[in-house]
């Protein structure tokens, strides 16, 4: 792809230098994001194994819960991509009922981790219990509040969508918001299978 | 851009089969295979690895326009220092931390924690 034809011809969120700007500074937004997210992994890491008198881990991690939000995430950051697609193709309509799709399992997937972490708080794991349940709850904490800012951010932006249409601008906008939504994937598979898998394993 | 006119991208769908088949081969490896321990943690982790590349390839068009090259160079980065991070941080920690904090005797805790304070 050369730069000509993606000015001229290209999506939308590419036409302007101002559009094209953004998207790569969010990509090295996401880099960082990346660094931020691995320190509360090192964190965890080295943290593991100290439940002090708290359950340890593999008592409370159930597959089948884990499993339900690993597909809730992973659909929705498979449909958000249909939802750029359509954005792509100018139906200002698919965008909509994709991204809608998207938020619904967004939203289904905070559902299940609300219940969860009030579950193992039942079961005498919450974030004071030990240092083990501390890393956990910051480092899938804060994986979720991210979540919850995607689904916030994305409504938002669907709003202006609904108020301006398929603009260059609000191209580029649902576009950061997808990347933002597949990045959220990106974490939750290393989450599924660093800290639920292996809590499973060892 | 044949692509575009498909109501559903052919990537999208290999890349979303793809990550399902990945991420119940991960879980059936933890907990139904009978492989020992640390090469299920290396397996597993492989498939992570690949799926986040599904991701990042097929879902979010990393390598797409004339600053493909630097998202891509900017994202390797990001997971190059991730890495440094984590396995730093765990190869550090490694050293004098094997006793277990939760249990045994307070008096032991004690003579470690000592020790560690002179270094």
């Amino acid at each position: 792809m050369s730069a000509h034809t993606d000015i001229s011809t290209g999506p939308l969120e590419y036409r302007t230098q101002e559009g094209r700007m953004n998207i790569l500074g969010f990509w090295i937004f996401l880099g960082a994001e990346v660094v931020l997210f691995s320190t509360l992994f090192a964190t965890y890491a080295v943290l593991f194994g100290r439940t002090a008198d708290a359950p340890v881990p593999a008592d409370l991690f159930e597959m089948p819960m884990v499993l339900i939000m690993t597909f809730l995430l992973l659909t929705s950051s498979f449909t958000c991509g249909i939802a750029i697609h359509h954005m792509r193709r100018g139906s200002l309509k698919g965008l909509f009922v994709w991204l809608g799709i998207t938020l619904a399992l967004g939203l289904g997937f905070l559902g299940f981790e609300i219940y969860e972490f009030v579950h193992y708080a039942h079961e005498g794991a919450s974030l004071p219990s030990s240092a083990f349940w501390s890393a956990f709850f910051v480092l899938t904490g804060t994986h979720g509040l991210h979540v919850l800012l995607g689904i916030s951010w994305a409504v938002l932006i669907l709003i202006q969508l609904r108020q301006r249409g398929l603009t260059p601008v609000t191209s580029r906008k649902v576009f950061i918001v997808g990347l933002y939504w597949h990045f959220l994937d990106v974490i939750w598979i290393f989450i599924f299978t660093s800290v639920y898998l292996i809590g499973m394993v060892v | 851009m044949s692509e575009l006119t498909k109501r559903i991208p052919k990537q999208h769908v290999v890349g979303f089969v793809g990550s399902i088949i990945l991420t119940v081969a991960a879980a059936w490896a933890a907990v139904g295979s009978d492989l020992p321990t640390p090469w299920i943690i290396t397996s597993i982790m492989v498939l992570a690895v690949i799926q986040a590349f599904i991701q990042l390839f097929m879902f979010m068009h990393m390598t797409e326009t004339e600053s493909g090259g630097i998202q891509a160079g900017n994202m390797l980065y990001g997971f190059f220092v991730a890495v440094v991070i984590v396995a730093g941080s765990i190869w550090t920690m490694s050293f004098g931390y094997t006793h277990d904090h939760g249990g045994g005797s307070d008096n032991d805790n004690e003579t470690e924690e000592h020790e560690h304070m002179d270094h």
